[in-house]
C-alpha cells in the first residue's frame, strides 16, 4: 500500500449517514439528516427530547428503514438499511438505556447470548468463558466471566452490554444516555472504558443531555432539532451558549396566549411545598406557587418532575416534606385527600393513567364527583352527569357527536380535554398539569393554552410540567428547573426581557457551573 | 388532519365500537335460542313447561354464583372459592336448621358465613394486595376443609327443613329458586348500572390506576366485590341445602366456580375487567343449563357432556379474545 493510499484509508469515515428522512404517516420524525463518524472518534449527539436522536439511531441499528433517498455507508460502501441483523454484521451495536441482559445467567452467557460458540452443535462453555475473559480484559475491568449478572451493579451490567457489543466485533457503538443511572465512580470507569475503546479504533456515538460529559468526552458534537440536522461542532469550537442556542433556537411565540396578569410579590401563595423527598430520586424540593400564576416545571426526562407532581398529589408516598395550602398546613396521603383539599393532577399518560376508554365521555367527566352528585342510597344522578358533560363539551369545545360515546373513540386532543374537564369538575384551587399538550394536535394545543390562561385569570394556581421549551416560555410566568431530583434553579422574566430558553437549558443540563 | 376529518373518523370508530358493544351484550342470546331450537328438534320434550322449569331451576344456583362472579370479574379479578364457600354455607344452613325454634335462621346464617369468607378474600386482595387468583385458590382449598370440618366430614340431614320451600316450593307456579335467582340478577343490575358504586366497579376494572388518581377508593371497591361474591355463594349454599334437605362438606359445590366463571365469560364480560353486563351473565348461565339438560335429553353420554361443555367454554374465551382484538384501541 502506498503512503497516499494509507492516508486515504485513514480519512475514510467508518460511518456516513446521508440524507436520512423518516416519516410515520403524516408525522415527519427525521428530515434530511446527515452524520459522519470516523474510527476512534466519540461523536456526541445532542438535542431536546423529541428532536429525532432516537429515531436516527433506530435507523442506524436497522430497527427503522429510512425513506427513499437516504443511505448509510459503512467504510464508504452502501449498506443495507432496515435490517437489524445486517446492521449488526456491519459492526453496529446499540447500548440502550434499559439494559437487555438476562440477570440469572452468567456474564459469559450473556455476552454470547444468541451467538454462542459451539462445538458439535453444543454450546462450548469453556470457549465461551475463555473468550468472555479476553473481552473483559480488553475493557480493562475486573469482574469474573462466570459471575451471575444479578450480582453485578448497574454500571457493571452496562459494561457487560459493551462486552457483548465487542463480542460481535462491533466497530460503531451507540450509547444512549449511558450514565443516567450510574454512580459517579461507575461513570468514571465507563469513561475509562470509552477511552480504551477509542484507542482501539472503535467509533462511539454518544447521546447525552449532560453538557459536562459532552465537554469531557466528545471529539465532535452534532445537534438535531425538530427532526432536522442543525450542525456539527468540533471540539475546539465547543461552547455552552452556542450549543444551547443550536438546540433550542426556534420561535413559535405567536401561538401562545398569555393574557392573565402575572402575579406580583403581593399575590397570595396558594401552594407551598417544603423539603419534599421520596427517599429515592427526589431530594429536598421546595417552592411556592401563587394564586393565578402559571408556574412551569421544566427539566429533562428523568429529572423528577412527574415524580414531584405525584408526591404533591399523594399518588406516591413522600418520606419527608410538608405542604401548605392557602397558608394552612395540610397532610395528603392519597389522591382522594388531594382532591378534597382542592389539588387536581393531570397525568402525562392519559391512556394508561387517566381515561376509562371503555366508558362514556359523560362518565369520564363526572368520575371524580359521582359521590357528590349522588341521590339517596348511593344512586347515580344521571341528569347531573349529563349536564356536566354538556357544559364541558361546550366550554372546552370537545368534538364528539354524543356524550354517551366511549372516551376511546375520541382523538387525542379531545381525550385530553375530557380529562381536563374531569379535573375542573372537582373545582380545584391548584391544578398540576403534566405535559398537558403531549400527543395533541396543533389546534387542540392552542385551545388548551387558552384554557390554561383563562383558569389563571380566575385565580387558579397552575403548575405545568412541560418538556417543550417554547411552550414553557409561551405559557408560564415563571419557570422552575429540575435536574437529578432537585430543583436546580428558577428562571423569571424581568422588565421587557422574556423568559430565556438558554437559561432554562443551562439549568436543566448543568451547563452552568456552580 | 382537519377537524372535519377527525370528526368523521371519530364517528366511524364510534360506530364500529357500538357494533361491538351490541355484539357483546346481545352476542350470546342468539346462541341460546339456537341451542334451544336444536334440542327441541332432537327431542320435542325439551320445550315443554315442565322441562323449562327444570332448566331454570337447575340454572338458578349457578346464576346466583355467577352474579357474584360478574362483580369480581368486572374489576379484573377472579373468585375461585365460591364452590367451597357454598359447601361451608350449606353445612351451616342445615346445622342451624336443626336448632329447635330457630331453624329459620339457617338462611341468614349461611349468607353471613358466605359474606365472612368473601370479606376475608377481599381484605387479602385489596389491602395485602395479593393476586386474586392466588388468594381465592388458597381459600378454595382452605374453605373446603372448613366445610368438611363443620360436619366432622359427614353428611348432615334435616328431613324437616324449615326453609325447604326455597328449594322445592313455588310462588304462583314459579319455583322460589328461580325467583331468587332473578331477584339477584335484577339487584345486581341496579347496583352495577344505577349506583355510584357500580360505576366505580367498572372504572376500577377498566383502569385501576386511573381510578385511584380520580380519587376512587379502589381497595373499598375490591372489598365490596369479593364480599358480594362470598355473600351470594352463601345464599347459593342456603338454596342448595333447601333443595337437598342435606349438605356434605366434601362433595357439595365441587367445581361450581368453573360453571360460574363460564357463565360470566359466555355472557361477554371481559376477563380483564371493565366491560360486561349482568344480563349477559344470565344468558351465559342459561346456556350452560340448556346444554346440560339438552344433552341429557338427547341421550348424550355423561363423558361427552363434559367434553362438549369444556369446548363451549374454550369457544367462549376465544370469542372474548376476538372481541377485545376487534375493539382494540390504539
Amino acid at each position: 500500500m502506498t503512503a497516499a493510499a494509507r492516508i486515504e484509508t485513514a480519512r475514510q469515515p467508518v460511518l456516513e449517514m446521508r440524507h436520512i428522512s423518516k416519516t410515520f404517516g403524516p408525522i415527519r420524525a427525521l428530515q434530511d439528516v446527515s452524520l459522519t463518524v470516523h474510527a476512534g472518534e466519540l461523536h456526541a449527539l445532542m438535542g431536546e427530547n423529541g428532536a429525532g436522536k432516537s429515531t436516527l439511531m433506530k435507523v442506524l441499528s436497522g430497527a427503522y428503514r429510512p425513506d427513499t433517498g437516504g443511505e448509510i455507508l459503512i467504510d464508504g460502501i452502501p449498506a443495507a438499511t432496515g435490517d437489524p441483523i445486517k446492521a449488526r454484521a456491519n459492526g453496529i451495536a446499540v447500548i440502550y438505556q434499559e439494559l437487555s441482559l438476562a440477570p440469572n445467567l452468567t456474564v459469559a452467557q450473556n455476552i454470547f447470548l444468541g451467538n454462542e460458540p459451539r462445538r458439535f452443535g453444543i454450546v462450548d462453555r469453556d470457549q465461551c468463558n475463555r473468550r468472555a475473559k479476553e473481552i473483559i480484559a480488553r475493557l480493562g475491568v475486573s469482574f469474573s466471566a462466570r459471575a451471575s449478572v444479578s450480582s453485578l451493579s448497574l454500571g457493571e451490567r452496562q459494561l457487560v452490554e459493551i462486552a457483548r457489543a465487542l463480542s460481535t466485533s462491533a466497530r460503531i457503538i451507540v450509547m444512549d444516555e449511558p450514565t443516567t443511572s450510574l454512580t459517579s465512580r461507575e461513570t468514571d470507569r465507563l469513561f475509562e472504558v470509552i477511552a480504551t475503546l477509542k484507542s482501539q479504533g472503535i467509533a462511539i456515538i454518544y447521546i447525552s443531555h449532560r453538557m459536562e460529559e459532552v465537554y469531557q468526552l466528545a471529539d465532535r458534537v452534532s445537534v438535531l432539532r425538530d427532526s432536522g440536522y442543525v450542525g456539527t461542532l468540533d471540539r475546539a469550537d465547543l461552547n455552552a451558549s452556542r450549543l444551547v442556542s443550536m438546540m433550542v433556537g426556534r420561535d413559535l411565540s405567536a401561538f401562545y396566549k398569555k393574557d392573565h396578569r402575572p402575579p406580583d410579590e403581593k399575590r397570595a401563595i396558594a401552594l407551598s411545598v417544603r423539603s419534599m423527598s421520596d427517599g429515592n430520586l427526589l431530594k429536598d424540593c421546595s417552592f411556592d406557587l401563587h394564586k393565578g400564576e402559571v408556574l412551569a416545571l421544566a427539566g429533562l426526562v428523568g429529572s423528577g418532575r412527574t415524580e414531584l407532581a405525584r408526591l404533591i398529589f399523594g399518588a406516591d408516598r413522600h418520606t419527608s416534606g410538608t405542604l401548605e395550602l392557602n397558608g394552612k398546613s395540610v397532610s395528603i396521603g392519597s389522591p382522594r385527600e388531594a382532591l378534597d383539599a382542592g389539588i387536581a393532577y393531570l397525568t402525562e399518560d392519559r391512556k394508561e393513567l387517566g381515561l376509562f376508554l371503555d366508558m362514556s365521555i359523560s362518565d369520564n367527566i363526572s368520575m371524580g364527583v359521582l359521590a357528590k352528585d349522588a341521590r339517596g342510597g348511593g344512586f347515580r344522578d344521571f341528569a347531573a352527569a349529563e349536564k356536566r358533560a354538556a357544559k364541558s363539551v361546550s366550554d372546552l369545545s370537545i368534538r364528539t357527536r354524543s356524550v354517551q360515546a366511549n372516551a376511546g373513540s375520541l382523538s387525542g386532543g379531545n381525550q385530553q380535554k375530557v380529562l381536563l374537564a374531569r379535573l375542573l369538575e372537582t373545582e380545584p384551587q391548584v391544578l398540576i398539569l403534566d405535559e398537558p399538550t403531549r400527543g395533541v394536535d396543533v389546534g387542540a394545543k392552542s385551545e388548551i393554552y387558552r384554557l390554561i390562561d383563562d383558569l389563571a385569570k380566575k385565580g387558579i394556581a397552575i403548575l405545568m410540567i412541560s418538556s417543550e421549551l417554547p411552550e414553557v416560555i409561551g405559557v408560564a410566568d415563571r419557570v422552575l428547573v429540575m435536574r437529578d431530583g432537585t430543583i436546580s434553579g428558577e428562571v423569571t422574566a424581568s422588565e421587557g426581557q422574556p423568559l430565556s430558553q438558554e437559561a432554562i437549558m443551562e439549568l436543566a443540563t448543568g451547563a452552568a457551573k456552580g | 388532519m382537519t377537524d372535519k376529518a377527525t370528526e368523521m373518523s371519530d364517528q366511524a370508530v364510534g360506530r364500529s365500537r357500538r357494533l361491538h358493544t351490541a355484539f357483546a351484550a346481545l352476542g350470546m342470546l342468539p346462541v341460546l335460542i339456537l341451542l334451544a331450537a336444536g334440542f327441541q328438534f332432537m327431542n320435542p320434550r325439551f320445550l315443554t313447561e315442565t322441562n323449562l322449569l327444570i332448566v331454570t331451576q337447575q340454572s338458578s344456583i349457578n346464576i346466583v354464583l355467577a352474579a357474584g362472579m360478574t362483580f369480581v370479574i368486572l374489576t379484573g379479578g377472579i373468585d375461585l372459592s365460591v364452590g367451597s364457600i357454598l359447601a361451608a354455607s350449606a353445612m351451616v344452613a342445615v346445622m342451624v336448621s336443626l336448632v329447635p325454634e330457630w331453624g329459620m335462621l339457617g338462611v341468614p346464617a349461611a349468607i353471613l358465613v358466605g359474606l365472612g369468607f368473601g370479606v376475608i378474600n377481599g381484605l387479602l386482595v385489596a389491602y395485602i394486595r395479593l393476586p386474586p387468583f392466588i388468594v381465592t385458590l388458597g381459600s378454595l382449598t382452605a374453605v373446603r376443609g372448613v366445610a368438611r370440618l363443620l360436619g366432622q366430614d359427614t353428611t348432615v340431614f334435616n328431613s324437616d327443613l324449615p326453609f325447604d320451600f326455597i328449594g322445592n316450593g313455588s310462588l304462583f307456579g314459579i319455583p322460589w329458586l328461580v325467583i331468587i335467582a332473578l331477584s339477584v340478577v335484577v339487584l345486581s343490575w341496579l347496583v352495577l348500572k344505577r349506583t355510584v358504586l357500580g360505576t366505580w366497579i367498572y372504572a376500577v376494572g377498566g383502569n385501576a390506576e386511573a381510578a385511584r388518581l380520580t380519587g376512587i377508593k379502589v381497595p373499598l371497591v375490591l372489598l365490596f366485590v369479593y364480599g358480594v361474591s362470598g355473600l351470594l355463594a352463601g345464599l347459593g349454599g342456603a338454596m342448595s341445602a333447601a333443595r337437598l334437605y342435606a349438605a356434605n362438606g366434601l362433595q357439595l359445590g365441587q367445581s361450581y366456580e368453573l360453571d360460574a366463571i363460564a357463565a360470566v365469560i359466555l355472557g361477554g364480560t371481559s376477563f380483564v375487567g371493565g366491560v360486561g353486563s349482568i344480563w349477559g351473565t344470565l344468558i351465559g348461565g342459561l346456556i350452560i343449563a340448556v346444554l346440560s339438560n339438552g344433552l341429557i335429553l338427547a341421550g348424550v353420554s355423561d363423558i361427552w357432556q363434559y367434553i362438549i361443555k369444556g369446548l363451549v367454554i374454550i369457544v367462549a374465551v376465544a370469542l372474548d379474545r376476538y372481541r377485545l382484538q376487534a375493539g382494540a384501541r390504539t
